[in-house]
């Protein structure tokens, strides 16, 4: 008995080790995506926005490479929305499942580290949300989709002035979050410089796990900011928003792209309705291709794609742009993948979903950042368009 | 300043009072069975999950008005939260005692049963979090520069009604005593014809129960339930009963308290990144001054 088990254990191993060599004529891409952690509908989003262009080009026959087509095979692997995870998620993709390219993390806290074994290892990574410079900062083999947030903290900064005739902010941040803590030490920092020093009155910050911010908001309240700056994941600007009403502000408050998500409505309710954030592209009055990818994907999974979905589209098709520019591709791993690194390098300028972007010699795309106002329907609506000089 | 001494001190009494009715658990648990139930934190989250369960059946098939529906809401997340709590007694710690193990081996089943509440969770209901609809209208007063609503103090009366309640239970009625006795000596209770099995299903009643209403409160003032909410303010409680005297609910309940204005009040005069560090480093130095908690007495009765 323990030996048919045993037999049957290596037979199904064997099995499992021959598959890569039986799918020869696929093109496999990974996705390090947060399938479950504290921001699951951002891998939700992802997923479902690689699931639509794979259908897209396989019921076309497939990508064309160097005049033969290729079918395409995404695997998604949850990294759920931990740094460790996305590390091993990377790993697996790499090492067990012989990926060209991977897509994600998408939040900077998995993507920083992650952005490293992918570079170590020498295989194309490219995260659609990341913003936090350190992501692809001297990593040759990492690319993103996303503007950084040296470019978004300025954009906020000078729409809340502007806006709001902000003379003072306050700032409640994730301090365990790259992304988070990255973008308020900016926002700080431009503010700072542009109002005089001491003009944000109150720097807080909070943990991942936390959910009763009380005392945070009074201390802000009490230092009487024009408007607060929260650049948090949507699940906790659900809580922090209503517990700031709860505690009698009446003030404005500003957002980064991370409160772009599908979900933050369900959450907040309306309390989260009139406030502005920053993104990377608005879903209401969309045009051109967008509007019909924003079409499709609302027809087919039932809700209005958020940036995640929109940036994931583009990333990947950057991924398959660079394989195409590779020319061929000889079935050789390594090979291949340096290959694809010169075709994504290769590409100066990209029309996307999401606009237009051009990739410095960094790997970081140049371009135009949108501020939305979320509206008494609790549609995301564009407001202003800021673009980089 | 004074107006946001007394508005920190209005948040602390909020979330102290979820400490306290996490600890309260914690406490009769160990006070009768001298097992620490880690599996409690998340049936406090299992308890917010049925209460949004329950609550939205009431509004949206059975449509009700809102006072109602948390007027119902509030009695069947109670029973049926404890009948979680009863199950993981008679699932995992009966046949544990039945045998005669060693508490630890029982201790590592709690933490478990914990992890596999939380991952039931994730399987079942998937990785999105759940907005909790609001039950009752929130109206902010605000006095003299000082917010609180009318659930916040809801939160803090029936926190210690709740402490109020379960005081009587144990020093004043016969399955108090019982409880008492079982905590003083496990072998003779059986012989005085006091049903034990009994006992300690009645603990794990009021323990559940309990958790299940801070599950409710919990989620209607921080209205976005996920399968993880019950893991860090478990442990939180836990530490709290320990500092007040585990085993002692007066000890539960003045610790939940502790914590929860410790932990506001760093933030309030500290730079908030020092929060848990200072508050867990306020605690050590309270369990180094008197290792059995503040109302703790070495090896006796507790409860």
């Amino acid at each position: 008995m323990r030996r048919a088990a045993t037999l049957f254990l290596t037979l199904s191993l064997g099995l499992l080790l021959a598959l890569p060599a039986v799918a020869a004529d696929t093109i496999r891409i990974g996705f390090n995506i947060p399938l479950t952690g504290d921001i699951p509908k951002v891998g939700e989003s992802s997923k479902f926005a690689a699931e639509m262009l794979k259908e897209d080009i396989n019921g076309a026959g497939g990508l064309e490479v160097g005049g033969k087509k290729y079918k395409l095979e995404f695997i998604y692997e949850d990294n759920e929305a931990k740094a460790e995870s996305a590390v091993t998620a990377a790993l697996k993709l790499i090492e067990k499942d012989e990926v060209l390219a991977i897509v994600g993390p998408n939040s900077s806290k998995q993507a920083v580290p992650a952005g490293q074994v992918c570079d170590d290892n020498g295989v194309v990574m490219i995260s659609p949300w990341s913003t936090n410079p350190d992501t692809t900062r001297d990593r040759p083999w990492v690319f993103r989709a996303a503007f950084l947030d040296p470019f978004q903290g300025p954009v906020a900064v000078n729409f809340a002035v502007k806006t709001f005739n902000a003379k003072t902010a306050a700032v409640l941040y994730d301090l365990s979050n790259d992304y988070s803590k990255g973008l308020a030490e900016i926002f700080r920092d431009v503010f700072e410089k542009k109002m005089g020093a001491g003009s944000v009155v109150a720097f807080e910050s909070h943990g991942t796990k936390d959910q009763d911010f009380s005392a945070q908001l009074t201390k802000i309240i009490a230092a009487k900011p024009d408007f607060i700056f929260v650049p948090d994941n949507y699940n906790q600007v659900a809580l922090i928003v209503p517990q700031a009403r709860k505690l009698g502000y009446k003030g404005e408050f500003m957002g980064s792209d991370a409160w772009g998500s599908a979900e933050l409505m369900t959450l907040c309710g309306d309390d989260c309705k009139g406030l502005h954030f920053s993104t990377h592209y608005a879903a209401a009055g969309a045009k051109g291709a967008t509007k019909e990818f924003i079409d499709r994907y609302k027809a087919k999974y039932g809700y209005v794609p958020d940036d995640v979905a929109a940036l994931t589209w583009d990333a990947t098709r950057v991924v398959l742009q660079g394989i195409q520019n590779a020319g061929k591709l000889t079935g050789k791993l390594r090979r291949d993948r340096k290959a694809i690194r010169e075709g994504i390098a290769a590409i100066k300028s990209f029309d996307g979903i999401t606009g237009s972007m051009k990739f410095d010699e960094q790997g970081d795309p140049v371009k135009c950042a949108v501020v939305v106002q979320i509206s008494q329907t609790g549609k995301f609506e564009f407001k202003e368009s800021v673009c980089p000089e | 300043m004074l107006a946001s001494i007394l508005q920190n001190i209005i948040n602390a009494l909020q979330w102290g009072s979820f400490y306290a009715l996490i600890a309260l658990g914690y406490t009769l648990v160990y006070g009768v069975l001298t097992l620490i139930n880690f599996a409690h934190g998340d049936v406090f989250m299992v308890g917010a999950y049925i209460a949004f369960f329950v609550a939205t059946f009431f509004l949206s098939t059975l449509g009700l008005p809102g006072w109602l529906v948390l007027a119902l809401t509030i009695p069947a997340t109670m029973i049926l939260t404890s009948l979680v709590g009863v199950t993981l007694e008679r699932v995992a710690y009966r046949p544990l005692r039945r045998k005669g193990a060693n508490r630890l081996y029982v201790v590592i089943t709690a933490l478990m049963c914990g992890l596999i509440l939380e991952h039931a969770n994730l399987a079942i209901l998937g990785a999105s979090r759940k907005a909790f609809p609001p039950l009752i209208k929130e109206t902010v007063y605000t006095v003299g520069g000082v917010s609180f609503t009318n659930l916040k103090i809801g939160v803090i009366v029936t926190a210690v009604l709740v402490f109020l309640f379960l005081q009587w239970v144990v020093t004043k009625t016969r399955v108090g005593m019982a409880m008492r006795a079982i905590s003083y000596d496990k072998f003779a209770v059986p012989l005085m014809g006091i049903p034990m099995d009994n006992i300690i299903v009645a603990t794990f009643v009021l323990g559940s129960g309990f958790a299940g209403l801070a599950g409710l409160l919990f989620a209607m003032s921080y209205p976005v339930l996920e399968p993880y909410m019950g893991a860090l303010i478990g442990w939180k409680a836990f530490i709290a009963a320990v500092v007040g005297g585990i085993g002692d609910i007066r000890g539960a309940f003045l610790g939940g308290f502790l914590l929860g204005a410790v932990e506001i009040m760093v933030v309030a005069f500290f730079p908030s990144t020092f929060r848990d560090l200072i508050a867990f480093t306020v605690l050590l130095v309270i369990l180094t001054l008197k290792p059995t908690g503040l109302f703790g007495v070495a090896k006796t009765t507790k409860i």
